[in-house]
């Protein structure tokens, strides 16, 4: 935050004095400019952003996520989707399914987004290298765990096996088809895909998605697991991997809470004792499975 | 005799049967049959009587219902290294379901009725059976309870 009296200390200075107070300053959202905007779903969309702003924005990992402003509309928090080998290029990917995100999808290329950010934890891909990697995703979840992915696979040779196990509600969910076809032809990856239920002409697997980690080809004692979708989900594919023999502080899991100021001021994404949108969105499952199971919590 | 023995060698080889008493083994081989699917062809049908459960050793099964004036629907897939099929063990003793083969499938069957006469007749292969059985039928129920939340749909 800028010390109090400092906006008008800045109006005397020069403008890019200005700008950089303002970039410092966490709750103050810089311009990114929509390039790009695609369809993923019927209700869900991607943007891809460029940065309007100086100076340039912090580096973000994988697992992070930013506040994106939907001028005149409001504020949500949105986890990063896109390559991290590529930080100046911003990639969210969006379900329509509030006033804000609903306004977002209609702005189009050329328009502006605000951007604070980012923040969070991250999911740890340096400290897992050595050790094989399990990706499992539900649903939407499968955006926040791409970055990780692609990391993964930029640098393949410093993992053992890497396994992605996604689940959706049916064929038609599907998100990112085209890449996980991509991801599936490829010799060094184990991608499965579950859906809930199907139509005659799917010919994958049908149920579940824990029943992919219970057959899943991984060394549980070697094993790094990002958990990413409904919590629910969440929840039964972290007991699946711990019983399988992963180690529960190598399972981690992206939470979602609703989170406001993103810099834990506020307390609107407290969970138990942890500030989502600070100790998280990345948790490794040992120190929350208790929490996981409070009712209403 | 010869073609026995292959079954025999083919069910120690399933997970299903892992660690099980040899003894028990040996008195259920008389029950298997190598059996072998063509995508497209019906395992078994919904409505008719459970006379095999089936022990997947390559492919892909689809478990269906039907639903009148629509396509069939698939709720579940069972794949090599698992078992279809425990309608056998509760009355009527009917499919609950359309069992189809989504590739072509290897299985080993085991003849309902030639199973529920040896666990009669000694309680020791039932016990082995049922508790091979039960936490399957289990983590199936368990399953389909989380199918029901459907977790993935819009928030809405």
């Amino acid at each position: 935050m800028l010390p109090a009296g400092s906006y008008w200390m800045s109006m005397a200075a020069p403008a890019s004095e200005l700008r950089s107070a303002l970039a410092a300053d966490p709750m103050v959202p810089a311009r990114w400019r929509i390039d790009r905007r695609g369809r993923e779903l019927s209700d869900v969309f991607t943007v891809e952003l460029s940065p309007q702003d100086h100076p340039l924005p912090r580096h973000w990992s994988p697992g992070q996520f930013n506040m994106l402003y939907v001028f005149g509309a409001g504020e949500v928090a949105i986890s990063i989707s896109g390559d991290p080998a590529n930080q100046y290029r911003l990639v969210h990917t969006v379900r329509a399914v509030g006033p804000t995100t609903e306004a977002m999808s209609r702005l189009r290329a050329g328009d502006n987004l605000g951007v604070r950010g980012p923040f969070g934890t991250d999911w740890p891909v340096v400290a897992a290298e050595g050790a094989d990697l399990v990706f499992v995703a539900g649903g939407l979840g499968l955006a926040p765990l791409r970055p990780a992915i692609l990391h993964a696979l930029a640098n393949r040779g410093r993992y053992g096996a890497v396994c992605i196990y996604f689940g959706a509600r049916r064929p038609q969910d599907l998100l990112f088809r085209q890449q996980l076809e991509r991801w599936r032809g490829r010799f060094d990856l184990e991608v499965e895909v579950t859906v809930d239920h199907a139509a005659t002409d799917w010919s994958g697997p049908v149920g579940v998605v824990t029943k992919l980690i219970e057959r899943g080809n991984f060394d549980p004692l070697s094993t790094t697991a990002f958990v990413c979708g409904p919590e629910v989900m969440m929840r039964f594919a972290a007991m699946e991997l711990a019983g399988r023999g992963v180690d529960p502080d190598e399972i981690h899991l992206s939470m979602e809470r609703n989170m406001k100021c993103a810099i834990a001021f506020c307390g609107h994404c407290q969970w138990g004792p942890h500030f989502v949108c600070k100790d998280g969105p990345v948790f490794p499952y040992g120190r929350v499975v208790d929490l996981l199971t409070i009712t209403e919590l | 005799m010869a073609v026995k023995a292959d079954v025999g060698e083919l069910l120690q080889q399933h997970p299903f049967f892992a660690d099980m008493d040899p003894v028990v083994q040996e008195i259920l081989v008389g029950c298997a049959r190598n059996e072998r699917f063509n995508a497209g062809s019906h395992l078994y049908r919904e409505g008719q009587a459970a006379d095999r459960i089936f022990l997947i050793r390559h492919g892909r099964v689809a478990l269906e219902l039907q639903v009148p004036g629509k396509n069939p629907i698939v709720v579940d897939t069972v794949d090599a290294g698992e078992v279809t099929g425990w309608s056998w063990l509760v009355p009527p003793y009917n499919w609950a379901m359309d069992a189809r083969a989504m590739t072509l499938v290897r299985a080993i069957s085991l003849d309902a009725t030639c199973l529920r006469g040896k666990c009669e007749a000694d309680p020791m292969v039932g016990y082995q059976l049922y508790k091979r059985f039960i936490p399957i039928m289990g983590k199936r129920l368990y399953a389909a309870r989380r199918q029901l939340l459907d977790v993935y749909g819009s928030p809405r």
